[in-house]
């Protein structure tokens, strides 16, 4: 009973069933470590008052027996989904207060499922970014440390409050999005599993948009089975989204456990990079070498396109963030600045409200669509992501059903050290992750190790369209086999 | 799909003849009941912001989801266009700001609309027609409304208007003068409203032009266009185009070059002037809108909705003067207007025979009642004749009940005291007398009291219609005409 915060969702979903503890117990655990830890940065917003309110609402339902899939487990929300009534920012400055009158169809689906809400969680702004670093709000430290060493290192992004918070027990799972990596980077660098998963899986509805071809939503958890409690609840068809794809949602913790016997485990060689840390390369064949003493078969595949998916992503991205952003213009909600005539008023209020990162995306964005350089990079970039998809199409055509790659090129690193000088840089981050999103797969990180300091590593499984479920599989063997990290408690 | 271009009426200029080369895009507001992409409501005339959904506030998250309705008025509308109806086509966003468009871009079609090339027939002076091509069609979401006189320093943004579903109707540049053009916009808008895929109001905005309008030697190469933006009247688009093609044709006889540019019409002084250059132009950066699938249908759904078009006004036409014997002009008069032409036809349903009275009706539609509606500034939809009282009316007369002057006195009490024409006639005694031992006695009675006419009239047969005149006026104008005229001949002997 001392430690509610380590239980997993499986485990706290046991305990409440067996009223071993309520969910207004389990809730107010997390709000007080939550409060512990502020030095985390890792929510933004607190909302204590609507936690205990949920949780005790939620209780009353299982005591009547009525508890939902999610009945009583606390959430955190990354602050780039809509809830109605809390203030939701995106941890833009240009969002300012606002809060909106809706609530997104991925929470509301948590909330309909019995979860409860404990606050809003840090992200990169407009979730433009790899390590959480360019939030109004200041970046998310990452729980885990270097041996030894008290620098103070990011979570990765653009869900690093997610990550973070999940690592450091704040909350037992966290929404987060994934345009090139978001979910599965952090989750490498905090040692928890992000699934990604296929395009039109969950709802984009009342989440703030960054690259409409390529955001979706998904859980941070920290085990692959909670992960997977989490996806059901989030995943489904919504009319209100076009691009969410109407198909039964199945229940994805039965895949846990599954054997993945005769599986056929592609090992893309274009993601050996030159100059890959040795401890990255190790991890993989570990990987490999688990899934094998699992009954899988391994081989080696090609994915000839990946080295442009990088270049490509960053032309696709920022096309559509630049429009998708341009409705921050301080006419209708959030910061305005005042002027004199309607276009002082944009350009007072977006030059003030868009960190540095969103205003350069919004730049290249708007760049690469202009008349004359559109067919050049835009159009370009859409017939390398076509490519990329049909890379994957070839590989999956032959019998493979998963593909296995590191989560990232490195584990997590300090804070200010990278993307100061150039961005590309941190862009780097995403070597491994943008094909996924550009193909539209499903995709997840499992810890799978540690490097020689004690930082987490991460391995990723891509998967076939709307496969989630094998991902799951196999995302245990490797979890199974690594083991569970937990980062020692510092703060 | 190739056209023969009508050639147009060409301005003499210091250096000879100048043909106008004109080509419309034509905003048609559809009639649906929600918006293009939420589901607001689309009606006219709101409180300010009071129809208007978090989509088109442009709210974070918010994700457009295509109204059906507006995709089938479309589709309806390009077969009524005798169109090429495109089964996938593409929405993109067209990017600019400005405070009527929350987005920071209106969704449109650019690359791939959903309807192709097609071509209407336009009615002229004369009896003589044009066909003009249909470039294309697409949908896209008209913008709100900005309001500048509500307050010394600021703008208010009315978002009522603010994405509903607008068809943009391109013509191809087949249109060479004035009359062509107000042409073109009076049959298409006619069309429009045959269909119910527009209402064609022009004061109400839900119809708007924007003519591109070129001047070249006949047969020369084209010269450099000018857009008139947003003109909301048939007149005004003839106006524009005769100032705009003698502007453009005195700028080039003086040696001068046309500017590519965008310009607008004031109706005061029935100019047009400059709203913005070439240079000024936006750069919209055109993209495919990723959180919009491909439009998307099949050929049975296009076919489905083909089968269940109304009748169209060419079709319409061609069918009075087939099987009623109207005249091409009279049936042209007609269908015109969606309404007349029900009108008409309602007055049709209502006769007994229409085979015989039809083409009586047609007269009496366009000539007493079009013609009592004009002088008094009614329109059909107020008319105080009714179709049922008209079609009464004509059928009196077709049966021989009435006379045709009679007629004209029973419409009259018919518009302004109403009542059922068969029990007015009935009532007042206003048929026509048929008995020829009345009508006989009425002519011998004169025959006898006019000796000297009688002689005149035997000697000069054309002065016979005195006594027509005389037995009228006796009977009250209800003797039959015909029967009058019998038996003065046969009693006078001419």
């Amino acid at each position: 009973m001392t430690d509610l915060t380590s239980l997993t969702i499986a485990e706290a979903r046991e305990g409440l069933a067996s009223k071993s503890f309520t969910s207004l117990e389990l809730t107010d655990a997390h709000l007080a470590a939550i409060e512990a830890a502020r030095s985390l940065n890792a929510f933004v917003l607190e909302t204590p008052d609507q936690a205990r309110a949920m949780a005790r609402a939620v209780d009353a339902k299982i005591a009547k027996g009525e508890g939902g899939p999610l009945a009583g487990i606390p959430l955190g929300i990354k602050d780039l989904f809509a809830t109605r009534d809390v203030r939701t920012t995106a941890c833009s400055k240009i969002l300012g207060n606002f809060v909106p009158p809706y609530e997104s169809t991925v929470t509301s689906q948590l909330w309909r499922d019995g979860a409860v809400m404990l606050g809003k969680l840090n992200n990169d702004e407009f979730a433009m970014g790899s390590s959480n670093e360019t939030s109004c709000f200041g970046p998310v430290v990452n729980p885990w440390r270097r041996e030894g060493s008290n620098t103070t290192l990011v979570p990765g992004g653009s869900s690093g409050g997610s990550a973070s918070a999940v690592a450091a027990l704040l909350c037992m799972g966290a929404t987060a999005t994934d345009t090139g990596g978001s979910i599965r980077q952090p989750a490498a660098f905090t040692a928890t599993v992000g699934v990604k998963p296929t395009y039109g899986r969950c709802s984009r509805w009342g989440i703030v948009a960054f690259a409409s071809s390529l955001d979706q939503a998904g859980p941070i958890a920290r085990t692959v089975r909670d992960s997977a409690i989490l996806m059901r609840s989030m995943a489904g068809h919504d009319p209100k989204d076009t691009t969410s794809v109407d198909i039964g949602v199945p229940d994805y913790e039965a895949a846990i456990g599954k054997s993945v016997k005769g599986m056929k485990i592609g090992i893309p060689k274009e993601y050996r990079l030159d100059g890959m840390p040795a401890e990255i390369e190790k991890l993989w064949s570990e990987g490999a070498a688990w899934l094998k003493a699992a009954g899988a078969e391994l081989v080696e595949v090609s994915l000839p396109h990946t080295k442009y998916a990088l270049p490509a992503y960053y032309i696709v991205a920022p096309a559509e963030a630049s429009s998708n952003l341009a409705r921050y213009d301080g006419v209708r909600y959030g910061l305005r600045v005042p002027a004199r005539s309607i276009g002082e008023l944009y350009e007072n209020t977006r030059a003030e409200g868009f960190g540095d990162e969103v205003r350069r995306r919004v730049m290249i964005g708007t760049y690469v669509l202009s008349a004359g350089y559109y067919d050049a990079y835009y159009l370009r970039a859409q017939k390398v992501r076509t490519l990329i998809k049909k890379d994957f199409e070839d590989c999956f055509a032959k019998g493979i059903s998963a593909i296995l790659t590191p989560a990232t090129p490195s584990a997590a690193f300090g804070v200010g050290e990278k993307g100061g000088a150039d961005p590309v840089e941190m862009y780097l981050n995403d070597i491994f992750t943008v094909t996924v999103n550009m193909a539209g797969l499903p995709g997840i990180a499992v810890p799978a190790g540690k490097d020689a300091q004690g930082l987490p590593l991460g391995l990723q499984l891509i998967g076939r369209p709307f496969d989630e479920e094998t991902l799951f599989s196999l995302g245990e063997v490797v979890e199974q086999a690594a083991g569970r990290f937990t980062p020692p408690r510092w703060w | 799909m190739t056209v023969s271009v009508k050639p147009g009426k060409l301005i003499k200029g210091q250096t000879g003849d100048w043909e106008v080369v004109i080509g419309m895009e034509v905003h048609a507001q559809v009639t649906s009941k929600s918006k293009l992409f939420s589901g607001a409501s689309t009606e006219f005339g709101g409180e300010p912001n009071s129809h208007v959904s978090l989509v088109d506030a442009a709210m974070p998250g918010m994700l457009p989801v295509i109204n059906e309705e507006c995709v089938k008025q479309a589709v309806r509308t390009g077969l009524g266009l005798n169109a090429k109806i495109n089964l996938r086509s593409v929405f993109d966003r067209k990017n600019y700001f400005y405070a009527d468009s929350p987005q920071g871009y209106q969704i449109s079609q650019y690359k791939s609309p959903v309807v192709g090339e097609g071509e209407i027939v336009v009615e002229l002076d004369g009896g003589r027609t044009a066909t003009i091509g249909i470039e294309r069609l697409h949908l896209e979401q008209d913008a709100g409304k900005l309001l500048h006189d509500q307050s010394p320093t600021m703008s208010y943004v009315d978002l009522n208007r603010c994405g509903v579903a607008l068809m943009e109707i391109v013509s191809k540049p087949d249109i060479r003068d004035a009359e062509q053009a107000k042409a073109y916009v009076t049959k298409l808008r006619s069309i429009l409203r045959y269909l119910g895929t527009c209402d064609g109001d022009m004061e109400k905005g839900s119809l708007r032009a924007d003519v591109n309008v070129s001047v070249r030697k006949p047969g020369g190469p084209l010269g450099t266009r000018c857009e008139i933006k947003n003109m909301n009247s048939i007149n005004f688009i003839g106006q524009a185009i005769e100032y705009e093609a003698r502007r453009q044709i005195e700028i080039i006889e003086d040696g001068g070059t046309i500017d590519q540019e965008t310009r607008l019409f004031d109706p005061n002084k029935g100019e047009t002037r400059s709203m913005r250059s070439k240079e000024e132009a936006h750069d919209y950066r055109y993209f495919p809108d990723p959180d919009l699938l491909p439009l998307e249908f099949t050929q049975s759904y296009v076919d489905e909705l083909k089968a269940k078009l109304p009748e169209l006004p060419d079709q319409k036409k061609a069918r009075f003067i087939e099987s009623l014997g109207l005249s091409p002009y009279d049936a042209g008069v007609l269908v015109a207007e969606r309404e007349s032409a029900v009108f008409y036809e309602t007055v049709l349903a209502g006769l007994a025979d229409k085979a015989r009275d039809g083409k009586l009706a047609a007269n009496w539609v366009i000539n007493e009642l079009f013609g009592r509606l004009n002088k008094e500034g009614h329109g059909i939809g107020d008319s105080p004749v009714s179709a049922a009282q008209l079609a009464a009316i004509v059928g009196l007369i077709g049966e021989g009940t009435i006379s045709g002057k009679i007629a004209k006195d029973l419409f009259e009490i018919v518009w302004t005291e109403g009542g059922d024409p068969r029990e007015l006639v009935e009532a007042r005694g206003m048929k026509q007398v048929t008995d020829l031992g009345a009508i006989e006695k009425v002519v011998d009675d004169i025959i006898a009291a006019n000796p000297d006419k009688v002689a005149q009239a035997k000697a000069k047969p054309q002065l016979a219609g005195w006594f027509v005149g005389q037995v009228m006026k006796q009977s009250g104008g209800k003797a039959n005409p015909q029967a009058v005229n019998d038996l003065l001949k046969a009693k006078l002997g001419i």
